[in-house]
């Protein structure tokens, strides 16, 4: 049972708090009617299988129920940092700094 | 009493005496005895018979690495636990035992011949054989094996015991509590740290308890052992956990401790809880697991009286039992030599140590020539003869071109020593990596994953002075050298298979006691095409036993890296999982089971339910009546006394289990606009409106009545289970996609009980208790909310219907749902009000052809497959689904829509899932054109009604489809939906 930072409870917690909420950085197009079948598609079907670092979407389901999205390497199962909805994609080496 | 205790031998004790019985009989022991050690007193080494082949067994070991020793321990009805290793099972006064895997006794076993037909039985035998033809699977092939392979017969009754549970947290824990883990707690818990030590035997020491010899700074090691006890016992900040084993170590230093309370008890308080599981989330974890001492792998090697050589010093140094007169010793390794010494010094006669390395230690020579022991360099054992007990052995020299004649000597036991395998399960359950170091012919660890240590033997660091002194340093210890005498030489040789002068096909030697996996079998595996270890492991089974090999794994390795001619390392280990030693279900359920195996969510209401005789099922969390059955009454003649109740003059429901959901803020409306298919920007306040919510893939996800409370405020109901996973969809939507939306979203499923009136009389029976509003046709219609009074009590009241009769849905505040719904019931008696359960409300939504969200929508259902396109607000540009709607595989012709079926025969029920077909006359397998989603009776109707999903459904209305079933293909025939009064008449009724 891995332990998961909230960003917004700043309070590292038991996963068992958490519910995964799939892969992050992926924002639902403004408009959708303009696109085609294929783009659309892609939104919502096609994500990433990485392995080593991927940004993945929690909710601190039993805490303060905020969605926020992590850095986790999927080889080792680690959560590298957490940071808030609406923050920049960290770079790998600021995960790694992070991470320290 | 009996013959094999030695006086003045064994840990300082009372010797109190202590009675059991094992298959039967009974026997004395001495208190601080394990079964095993009270067996071997009495002279009893036969203890089980195998399980593939049920040959004799006896005791290999003395701790949890037991192989051979299982028993049945029997605490009396449903406390009978299976596989119980006789060498970790505390002797107290009356415990029975019994051994496993015989019939009709442990000494006369029919089933022994599986042995002499062992030929037929070789490795990956049962992926041969049983093969064909596939029916014989259930009445032949597997009744047989289930009969004959058995691990003794599962019990019957239910677990009387109980069972608990704890969160620990500390700064140190520590596995293992013999020297190295004792020195490792000492140094740690010198500052305000809190240590958890953990050792799965009663008595903590370790290996120390097996060495009265050794000397530690001038003092006894027992000395030491006592005063380091003594401090840690004195300190706060320490916890002692004996008799617990870390079976699981998890991510981020998260380990599984089961600790066992009562088990070594003879009477034990019956409300105390037999286990505990320690949940530890642990700073740092120190692995102080020592290792485990690896058999030799020859002909016959299983004999009873073939033990390990560092077990039966154990015995002799920790209980005062001699495991034998007449010991012979089969090594490879140094430490051998020590127990030989140890057990002659106890005058137990040597017969001779047989070493199978060319050069051993002079000093070792020296001290046996002193005790008069015959060491037999460069040799070999090359087999044991013996029905229930090793009589003599089959020695043989190693010569240069493979080896002499067989020489014969007789001997009561062999001790066998093959080398040591350090315990690092634990560490690799943390993902901690291993690497092979070939001086110990054995995986030591190498880089953590976690914040975790290895100490002592499970490093490879062997050694009572090197254990102290790697447990002192990484508990924080300053380097303080220790002075240790200590007489054990720890260097050793690694063989695998040994050399023999006898025809390898026609011999077994065991390398999986419990498993009875033959070094034959892994060579066979090897020759069959087997190249990974852990596939010969699944072929051979070898180390899947409940003993996961810690006995067997290293040996079964080195037989098939000779067999394969690779290295080890290139070979590679098969992968440890939790748990370490078998755990019981009791201590992981803790107090989840029976009644609070899950959580039953209760209305208000339920009570009175409870009180009226109802019948309740599950839904989600939830229990709900089901049905109220009168006298007599089953539930399809109460369900249709309800219906008719309810469409004639009056039924109530507790509906309080519908999510519900407060959405409330300047931007409620837009919210809502984006969250659901239909418009609600125009929807007046003090008006409702049916929502039909889709996922972003366009399939339908929830429904349910919303009503607009004001402008800004918008009370949201969803289907009973949907509840939590809409709500955090509208979250999701709102925290992420739409931030700038100010809205706020408030579950309030739990402040509201809801009570439903469904009938022609539902008006009539009301209007006395409300005020507030107006309930008139005109004043509030069909499809209206207001605020006000009921009894007094404030309510949400709205005019809605899931029956298609005169509906309200009254909310009030949840603590107030029991006396208003008493209320209502007693002044609706001149209306016959009859409380209806959830099978009634399914009746008569069918009737109306409204559909439940996951029974006639199962997550591939679009709006338009249900008949439900009215629901969509088309002029809207945008809701959550609506681009998918546009997706070709969702505008294709062909998907399956939601119709209504009638059988021919009116009397005849479907069956809910049952499958349709579009002819009755087709060949085998037959083309699937849909199936059956909801079907019931119907009492108002004097007729069968059903829904069902048929391809292209909707264009088949006033043909007839078929539902193959055994014995009869049924003719339906497809129309609406919707069943009764299609004109919605009935809602109108003044």
């Amino acid at each position: 049972m891995i332990l998961i930072r909230c960003p917004y409870c700043d309070e590292q917690r038991p996963e068992v708090e958490f519910v995964y909420a799939g892969e992050a950085h992926i924002s639902r197009p403004q408009n959708p009617n303009l696109l085609s079948d294929d783009e659309w598609a892609e939104y919502l079907f096609i994500r990433k299988n990485a392995r080593g670092v991927h940004y993945e979407r929690w909710v601190h389901a039993h805490g303060c129920a905020r969605y926020f999205n992590a850095a986790r390497n999927t080889v080792t199962d680690k959560i590298l940092m957490t940071y808030k909805t609406g923050e920049p994609k960290p770079s790998v080496e600021e995960i790694a700094e992070a991470a320290k | 009493m009996t013959t094999f205790r030695r006086q003045g031998r064994g840990r300082p004790r009372q010797e109190k005496t202590v009675r059991f019985s094992f298959d039967g009989k009974e026997y004395a022991g001495v208190e601080g005895d394990t079964l095993a050690s009270a067996l071997l007193a009495n002279g009893v080494h036969l203890v089980g018979r195998s399980f593939k082949y049920h040959r004799p067994r006896g005791i290999l070991s003395a701790g949890s690495e037991e192989a051979n020793a299982l028993v049945a321990f029997d605490r009396g009805p449903g406390r009978v636990t299976l596989n119980v290793r006789a060498t970790t099972l505390d002797l107290y006064e009356g415990l029975t035992a019994r051994s496993q895997n015989y019939w009709p006794s442990l000494k006369f076993d029919i089933t022994e011949i599986n042995d002499k037909f062992s030929a037929l039985f070789p490795a990956g035998f049962y992926n041969k054989t049983f093969m064909w033809p596939k029916s014989f699977w259930d009445w032949v092939y597997e009744p047989f094996i289930r009969r004959a392979a058995g691990l003794g017969p599962a019990p019957s009754e239910p677990d009387p015991d109980h069972y608990t549970s704890a969160y620990d947290h500390c700064e140190v824990l520590i596995v293992g509590a013999g020297p190295a883990g004792i020195a490792a707690a000492l140094a740690a818990s010198e500052s305000s740290a809190r240590v958890i030590i953990a050792d799965e035997q009663a008595e903590f020491g370790g290996s120390l308890l097996s060495m009265p010899e050794a000397a530690i700074d001038g003092a006894p090691a027992w000395q030491w052992l006592e005063s380091g006890l003594e401090t840690l016992r004195s300190r706060d900040n320490v916890t002692l956990l004996p008799r617990t084993t870390v079976f699981g170590y998890y991510h981020d230093n998260f380990l599984g401790l089961a600790q066992s309370l009562t088990d070594h008890m003879s009477e034990p308080d019956p409300k105390e809880p037999r286990e505990c599981l320690h949940k530890v989330r642990a700073a740092k974890v120190i692995l102080a697991t020592g290792a485990i001492e690896r058999p030799l792998v020859f002909a016959d090697n299983d004999l009873p009286g073939i033990m390990l050589a560092s077990s039966a010093q154990t015995y002799l140094n920790r209980y005062g039992v001699a495991v034998g007169d007449n010991a012979a010793i089969f090594t490879t390794h140094d430490s051998a030599y020590i127990a030989a010494f140890d057990l002659s010094d106890a005058n137990i006669r040597i017969a001779a140590i047989i070493d199978a390395r060319a050069t051993v230690d002079t000093r070792l020579i020296e001290e046996a020539k002193k005790r008069g022991i015959e060491v037999r360099a460069e040799s070999v054992v090359t087999g044991a003869v013996g029905r229930f007990r090793v009589k003599r052995i089959r020695v043989n020299r190693v010569l240069a071109s493979g080896v002499s004649a067989p020489e014969m000597i007789d001997c009561d036991t062999l001790l066998v020593c093959g080398g040591w395998t350090p315990s690092v399960h634990l560490w690799s359950h943390s993902k901690g990596t291993l690497k092979w170091k070939s001086e110990l012919g054995a995986y030591v660890p190498d880089r953590p994953n976690e914040n975790v240590i290895c100490v002592g033997a499970c490093n490879g660091e062997f050694g009572l002075k090197r254990a102290l002194e790697t447990g002192a340093s990484a508990g924080g210890g300053a380097a303080r050298l220790l002075e240790v005498k200590e007489d054990c030489g720890w260097s050793g040789e690694v063989f695998g298979a040994l050399p023999t002068d006898r025809n390898e096909t026609r011999i077994k030697a065991f390398v999986d006691f419990q498993n009875d996996v033959t070094a034959k079998d892994i060579k066979l595996a090897v020759r069959e095409g087997f190249k990974s270890i852990e596939h010969v492991k699944r072929y051979t089974t070898a180390g899947m036993a409940t003993d996961q090999g810690k006995t067997s794994n290293l040996n079964g390795l080195q037989i098939a890296s000779n067999a394969l001619a690779r290295p080890v390392e290139q070979v590679g280990l098969t992968t440890f999982r939790p748990p370490y030693t078998p755990t019981t279900f009791g201590v992981l359920a803790g107090a989840q089971s029976g009644d609070t195996f899950d959580v039953t969510r209760k209305t208000p209401i339920d009570p009175w339910a409870v009180s009226a005789g109802a019948v309740f099922e599950p839904v989600s969390l939830w229990r709900r009546a089901r049905y109220f059955p009168q006298t007599g009454e089953d539930m399809y003649a109460a369900v249709a006394r309800e219906c008719k109740a309810t469409r004639e003059s009056l039924g109530i429901f507790d509906a309080t289990t519908l999510g519900k959901v407060e959405v409330v803020g300047p931007d409620a409306s837009e919210f809502m606009n984006r969250m659901y298919t239909n418009p609600w920007a125009k929807l007046g306040v003090g008006r409702c409106r049916y929502g039909l919510m889709l996922r972003e893939d366009g399939y339908i996800m929830d429904d349910g009545v919303v009503g607009r409370l004001a402008n800004d405020r918008f009370h949201v109901t969803t289907t009973t289970g949907g509840a939590p996973r809409v709500l955090s969809m509208m979250e999701d939507y709102l925290q992420t996609e739409w931030p700038d939306l100010d809205v706020w979203l408030t579950s309030i499923t739990e402040q509201w009980a809801v009570i439903a009136l469904n009938g022609p009389n539902a008006r009539k029976l009301i209007e006395p208790f409300v005020d507030g509003i107006d309930l008139s046709q005109e004043a509030f219609p069909h499809m209206a909310a207001r605020e006000g009074r009921i009894c007094g009590i404030e309510t949400r009241l709205f005019r809605v219907s899931f029956s298609g009769e005169l509906g309200f849905e009254i909310n009030v505040p949840a603590h107030y749902g029991l006396t208003i719904w008493r209320k209502l019931y007693e002044a609706g008696r001149e209306f016959n009000i009859t409380p209806y359960g959830t099978e009634t409300m399914h009746v008569l939504r069918a009737e109306k052809g409204f559909i439940i969200v996951g029974q006639d929508t199962d997550g591939t259902v679009t709006p338009d497959d249900a008949g439900m396109s009215w629901a969509i607000g088309n002029k809207k540009l945008d809701f959550v689904g609506k681009r998918s709607l546009e997706r070709p595989d969702i505008v294709a012709n062909g998907r399956k829509q939601l119709v209504g079926l009638l059988t021919a025969d009116p009397n005849f029920v479907l069956e809910e899932g049952a499958q349709i077909v579009a002819s009755p006359g087709q060949a085998i397998p037959m083309k699937m054109v849909g199936h059956v989603t909801s079907s019931y009776w119907s009492e108002t109707l004097g007729r069968s009604i059903a829904m069902a999903l048929v391809k292209d459904g909707r264009s088949l209305e006033g043909e007839s489809i078929y539902v193959p079933m055994p014995g009869a293909t049924i003719e339906a025939k497809v129309g609406s939906t919707v069943f009764y009064d299609p004109e919605g008449e009935r809602l109108n009724v003044i």
